[in-house]
């Protein structure tokens, strides 16, 4: 099957260090790839450039078989990247569909020449995309900030999937979740994988990574050490993968 | 995931504050025109009104314009010296388009257009200073103070601008229907009136036409884009820059309302006292932004509303004529607005979120 996001030999150098250096890497429609590394690695750098947050010194990206050039983050969401940060950039003055429809904001007209909010038609849409993804937030006009860390997760996954997001980056999905909303949104990223959307998941919860992945893709030192299946793999060899104990690395491109 | 639930914990207290949180500033609003009304004959009247709504025109454009600074997270310390700057650019223009021999209400119109041109480069000068080169906004607007107030002084030269046309009086001191019976009806316009005439005036125009701004603009807050992208960039900058928005355009353009708003205010300030005065809303800055706060924004950003801001105009203004009408010194007032803004800041910070949550 042909790879939803490929890209072949990305680097990046901030001055003398190069951060991610000759990465290559894929990922499928329908399939999460667990992204791991230690802190410094480059996890985040490689992200950042499929995101279109930093420029790539060398290498190409290519999606959905066509080389493309990400050079801002709004050219990644046009050709629907979505990426979650870890602090998941929701407003929380405002309220659920509110957040879902931020920046793009459904408008209509009164007396012909006004533009305001359609708020019915955020709120009803927003409602449905949640329903999809089997969401649960009592109302849709309670401000985030009334919310829990785990709903809040999921309001912002559902921003994403309302702008029919093909490939979604997760960075620290899990962080600051308790044990079970963790669990809920494992779930969740398990029914967007059966809905067919490309996941990359960043985490240092090897547990986590290891529950919803399909593939592992291990850095070290802004190198791509190994690529393992998850089925074909364990804890412990990823661990010593990860800090370099075994000298395992293998390129595949 | 069916089983999510909202985790906000409620105890009696914060319950409590929350509830009082979200109408507290009406409630008291209501109770203080009961005290005065009590205690004070004479300021339940149509008078009485009408005294309260003469005096609120520059509040209310003031914190007008803070509302929209305060909810974007910034802060607008210049409002009353631009508010000062324009009232002396305006005279000025008025008086030297008649001196050109100019028709008075064409002259007044012309100088009002012009001053709102010029009135909204201090907020562009803020916005630049504070969107594209991150200068603190008090620091920004601080220095607007310097620059707009020694601009005025200099303008006027220590002297005092005269001769405005008599038009503009009557405008600052008509009403929206002046009505003298059985002679004439005028609007907006205060008509001239004989000795023994009796004049009934409903609703003066100083307060129309700000709270014609007023209306307007709530509905933009609240109903509109701009309005909305002003409340995202207040309560999560990153997250308003990450959807799209172009949020350093917005704050520029945040800045110019601010100061649009401040213009317009001087511009009253000409009607009504029939001059310019450099340091003529020197006075309504701290007011203009106090009723901001105890309408229930938060100096953080994000959070208040034009109709909120409005209910602690209110309680300002009530306060000021109450006070006045019993014969209490003006400093009794400054006392009692400043207990009144810690107690706002105090129940805005004992009942977290859920004083946020929305209806």
């Amino acid at each position: 099957m042909e790879y939803l996001i490929e890209v072949k030999n990305l680097t990046k150098r901030f001055g003398g260090l190069v951060a991610v250096d000759n990465v290559s890497m894929g990922v499928k429609e329908g399939e999460v790839v667990g992204l791991l590394g230690d802190n410094g690695a480059g996890k985040s750098t490689l992200i950042k450039m499929i995101s279109g947050v930093y420029k790539p010194d060398g290498g190409k990206i290519f999606f959905e078989g066509k080389e493309v050039k990400i050079d801002s983050p709004i050219k990644a969401l046009s050709i629907a990247i979505e990426t979650l940060y870890q602090d998941l950039a929701l407003a929380e003055n405002l309220n659920v569909y509110s957040n879902i429809f931020l920046g793009r904001e459904k408008l209509r007209k009164v007396l012909k020449f006004i533009n305001v909010l359609d708020n019915n038609y955020m709120h009803d849409e927003s409602k449905k995309v949640l329903k999809r993804l089997e969401i649960e937030v009592p109302s849709l006009r309670n401000r985030i900030s009334t919310l829990s860390g785990g709903q809040r997760q999921a309001v912002a996954i559902s921003r994403s999937i309302y702008w029919n997001a093909k490939l979604l980056i997760m960075d620290e999905p899990t962080a600051a979740l308790g044990v079970t909303e963790q669990k809920k949104v494992l779930g969740l990223i398990r029914l967007l994988r059966s809905q067919g959307i490309g996941i990359i998941v960043i985490s240092h919860q090897l547990y986590d990574v290891f529950s919803v992945s399909d593939r592992l893709v291990i850095l070290r030192r802004g190198e791509k050490v190994a690529e393992r299946n998850v089925k074909e793999t364990n804890p412990d060899e990823v661990v010593s993968l990860i800090v370099g104990a075994e000298k395992v690395a293998q390129r595949s491109d | 995931m069916a089983d999510i639930t909202i985790t906000t914990r409620k105890n009696g207290l914060q319950k409590f504050f929350s509830q009082l949180g979200n109408r507290w500033a009406i409630i008291f609003l209501f109770l203080e025109i009961i005290l005065f009304s009590i205690i004070s004959p004479g300021f339940f009247s149509v008078k009485g009104a009408q005294v309260i709504l003469i005096n609120s025109p520059f509040i209310l454009f003031l914190s007008l314009a803070e509302t929209f600074v305060i909810i974007s997270g910034g802060i607008d310390l210049s409002v009353g010296f631009v508010m000062g700057f324009s009232s002396v650019v305006s005279a000025k223009l008025i008086v030297a388009f008649v001196g050109l021999g100019m028709n008075d209400l064409l002259s007044i119109i012309v100088g009002i257009v012009i001053t709102l041109c010029i009135g909204i480069i201090p907020g562009l000068v803020n916005g630049i200073l504070v969107a594209r080169l991150k200068v603190p906004p008090f620091i920004a607007t601080f220095s607007m103070i310097g620059i707009t107030h020694g601009i005025s002084e200099l303008l006027i030269k220590g002297s005092y601008i005269r001769n405005l046309p008599p038009i503009a009086g009557r405008i600052g001191n008509g009403s929206l229907i002046n009505i003298v019976p059985g002679k004439t009806v005028s609007f907006f316009i205060s008509p001239t009136i004989q000795r023994g005439d009796q004049l009934i005036e409903i609703l003066p125009t100083v307060f129309v036409i700000p709270f014609i701004f007023i209306l307007f603009f709530a509905f933009i807050l609240k109903s509109t884009k701009f309005g909305q992208h002003t409340y995202a960039i207040g309560g999560n900058v990153d997250a308003a820059i990450r959807a799209g928005i172009n949020v350093k355009t917005h704050l520029i353009k945040i800045y110019m309302l601010s100061s649009f708003f401040s213009t317009v205010a001087g511009i009253m300030y000409v009607f009504r006292y029939v001059t310019g005065k450099a340091d003529a809303g020197a006075m309504f800055l701290l007011d203009g932004i106090i009723a901001v706060v105890i309408g229930g924004a938060s100096l953080y950003g994000g959070i208040g509303s034009v109709w909120k801001t409005l209910i602690g105009c209110f309680i300002i203004l009530v306060m000021e004529n109450g006070l006045r009408m019993l014969g209490v010194p003006t400093f009794y007032k400054l006392i009692v607005i400043g207990i009144i803004l810690i107690f706002a800041v105090l129940i805005d910070q004992l009942s977290p979120e859920l004083i946020h949550r929305e209806e």
